[in-house]
């Protein structure tokens, strides 16, 4: 067991692409860091740095006390589970995960005890003589799993592993392996596109956004104080609605936004937040320190527990979504206000998409 | 709908006689020849100057035979030595050429697919352009090298110029290319160094396609003719194919036609016995696309 941190860490590649800027993360022993961001943003080099298949530009990697710039793969004492399993094709289930460990001159015994454990964690008993095509996509996961955990690594590294299940697998592999973790209590590195999948595991998330750190924390953190419009963006489904404002006198102006009184936006104007899941229909007057919208209705997405309303606000035409609970009975075309209370609200700078205040 | 009906079954004959004709005419225009050879190797040989000549085996199979492999032929004044001498130096031809070429060219695409170094895509090219360059086109210059090393009548001399191979190199390549980095990268965190991958991986995941170019190389290197023709002046390093010509090659003189055919029948039978033995992994070689 061991912490993994990153100091100061850059990624420039022959012709002068940063794909990695100047990153420091520090994940505790036993914790689980979930790097997160769109395609590019630079989190599956960050991880093959870790892993040591890629080199890294600048700054220090450490595993554990000791710096691991430059020792190879094998010796960083990691395992890596691949997006597309990479199971050697010829070899049993067995020889997959004793493959390794043979190659490090792991007692036999010793490699037997080990792959039937894991095998036995992973329910994958029965298919220890079969080959990775005779085997279903969640079963040949399993298998990636187990190459993995028989290693019995200081740090494990996940890069997409579930991205090639489907739906309903990918959220039971999902828990799967947020138990494993817990109970194995190994430090790991998870990259993901898919936020949901962030939100649930981490213990740490990092955002990511074209080579740099947006934001690093919790997942609630994150999700209640987000450091831009990036990661208000990002983080939560469907996205944060975000507003351009002017500054009023008493706060926020807008076509169509009442209240919002006590929200310091400045002179050139900002972008105001708010969670289509903060928002309520109001029947009554708002507060003044709370915020109402008012919208002609567009779209009706009803799920059964909860309704998308979609409409665009105040002649911008920039549409908003309204997360309301139970079924909103509402007409397309009649107009809607809610309202979203003053601890909902965020606000960030326009040009640099930065939150302003606390 | 009367004669609606009974027109699947009309087709359903006709499909079945037609594409079976077809074949079975292109099946004796190809055996035809092979089945007078045989009867020829089992006839005496004022029998097969007759006309027409007999189409039934003769009764001289065994006699024929025995005399090919073990005495040698004789046309004119040439002698010609007994067959299983020059199987034999067919034999160690072909398989050198395509054990060699095998290894040769497995081992330089798994350098240029796996390894990054300087000049790699120029080597590459190389290797690539001598595809322009065979045997034929280079026999002046590759005659007089294997006659300053000494290497005329030698096994080394007949089989080592034919040896590098561009298009086995190709054909590596291509497969190489087509293992995912994932599983170069996962060997790499399990601790196999480069000849470990190469040896665990690399290797096993190609039998299917080695099996299907040793096939091609093997016959490749048995119907050599104007290679072995320069280097083997020597009688005892004659090839079959070698031999087999010059058993007819007599100014005027008679010809055995009988030991012809029988030593043209045996110089069959290694080929056949390869692709036979080897069909079921040459069509999996061929076809497989799975990783």
């Amino acid at each position: 067991m061991a912490e993994v941190s990153l100091s100061r860490v850059r990624k420039v590649y022959p012709g002068g692409v940063e794909a990695v800027k100047d990153i420091d993360i520090a994940i505790p022993d036993g914790a689980l860091c979930v790097l997160v961001g769109p395609s590019g943003c630079g989190k599956s080099t960050l991880l093959r740095m870790i892993a040591g298949l890629e080199t890294i530009t600048e700054g220090d990697c450490r595993i554990g006390a000791g710096r691991v710039n430059d020792l190879d793969p094998s010796d960083r004492d990691i395992a890596m589970v691949f997006q597309n399993y990479a199971l050697y094709p010829h070899m049993t289930v067995y020889d997959n995960m004793a493959y390794g460990l043979r190659n490090r001159g792991t007692p036999k015994d010793e490699i037997e005890a080990r792959v039937q454990e894991a095998a036995r964690i992973l329910e994958i008993s029965p298919f220890l003589d079969r080959k990775p095509r005779a085997l279903s996509g969640g079963q040949r996961q399993r298998v990636a799993m187990g190459r993995a955990i028989v290693r019995k690594p200081q740090v494990f590294l996940f890069d997409e592993p579930l991205s090639n299940l489907d739906a309903k697998l990918r959220i039971q592999m999902r828990v799967e392996i947020k138990k494993l973790q817990r109970a194995l209590g190994v430090t790991s590195v998870y990259v993901t596109h898919d936020q949901l999948e962030a939100m649930t595991l981490a213990d740490i998330l990092v955002v990511m956004s074209k080579g740099h750190v947006e934001q690093q924390g919790s997942p609630l953190d994150l999700y209640e104080k987000p450091a831009s419009t990036f990661v208000a963006s990002f983080i939560g489904a469907p996205p944060m609605n975000l507003i351009p404002v002017g500054a009023g006198e008493n706060g926020p102006q807008a076509p169509g936004l009442t209240g919002g009184r006590g929200l310091a936006v400045p002179a050139g104007g900002a972008t105001l937040g708010v969670r289509p899941e903060h928002m309520i229909v109001a029947t009554g007057p708002v507060p003044d320190d709370a915020l109402g919208i008012t919208f002609p209705v567009s779209a009706v997405e009803a799920v059964g527990a909860e309704t998308f309303v979609y409409g665009p606000i105040g002649g911008t035409g920039q549409e908003i979504i309204a997360r309301l609970p139970g079924k909103a009975l509402l007409a397309p075309g009649t107009p809607v206000s809610v309202a979203a209370a003053a601890e909902h609200l965020h606000l960030f700078a326009t040009d640099t998409g930065k939150r302003l205040g606390p | 709908m009367a004669a609606q009906l009974d027109t699947p079954m009309t087709k359903s004959v006709r499909r079945d006689w037609v594409p079976h004709l077809v074949i079975a005419i292109g099946i004796f225009i190809t055996a035809f020849p092979l089945w007078v050879a045989f009867v020829a190797s089992t006839l005496s040989n004022p029998e097969i100057a007759q006309a027409p000549m007999p189409l039934l085996p003769g009764d001289r199979a065994a006699a024929n035979y025995g005399e090919a492999l073990w005495q040698g032929g004789r046309s004119g004044r040439i002698m010609t030595p007994p067959v299983w001498e020059m199987m034999f130096n067919s034999t160690v031809m072909a398989l050198s050429i395509a054990v060699g070429k095998i290894i040769i060219s497995i081992l330089s695409a798994y350098a240029v697919v796996f390894f990054r170094f300087p000049f790699r895509m120029a080597f590459f090219w190389m290797i690539f352009i001598t595809l322009m360059l065979p045997v034929e086109v280079r026999i002046v210059p590759t005659i007089q090298v294997i006659t300053n090393l000494n290497m005329m009548n030698t096994y080394a001399g007949l089989t080592i110029p034919l040896i590098a191979s561009a298009t086995a190199t190709l054909l590596f390549r291509q497969f190489f290319l087509t293992i995912p980095d994932e599983l170069v990268e996962a060997a790499k965190i399990d601790g196999a160094g480069p000849m470990k991958f190469f040896r665990d991986v690399v290797l096993p995941l190609s039998v299917t396609n080695i099996a299907a170019l040793f096939v091609i190389l093997f016959l490749y290197g048995w119907n050599q003719y104007l290679w072995p023709l320069l280097i083997g002046t020597d009688a005892r390093m004659q090839t079959i194919v070698i031999g087999m010509s010059k058993m007819i090659d007599s100014a005027g003189g008679p010809t055995d036609w009988n030991m012809v055919m029988a030593t043209a029948i045996l110089a069959l039978l290694p080929p056949v016995l390869v692709v036979v033995l080897m069909q079921r992994w040459f069509v999996k070689g061929l076809v497989e696309t799975e990783k």
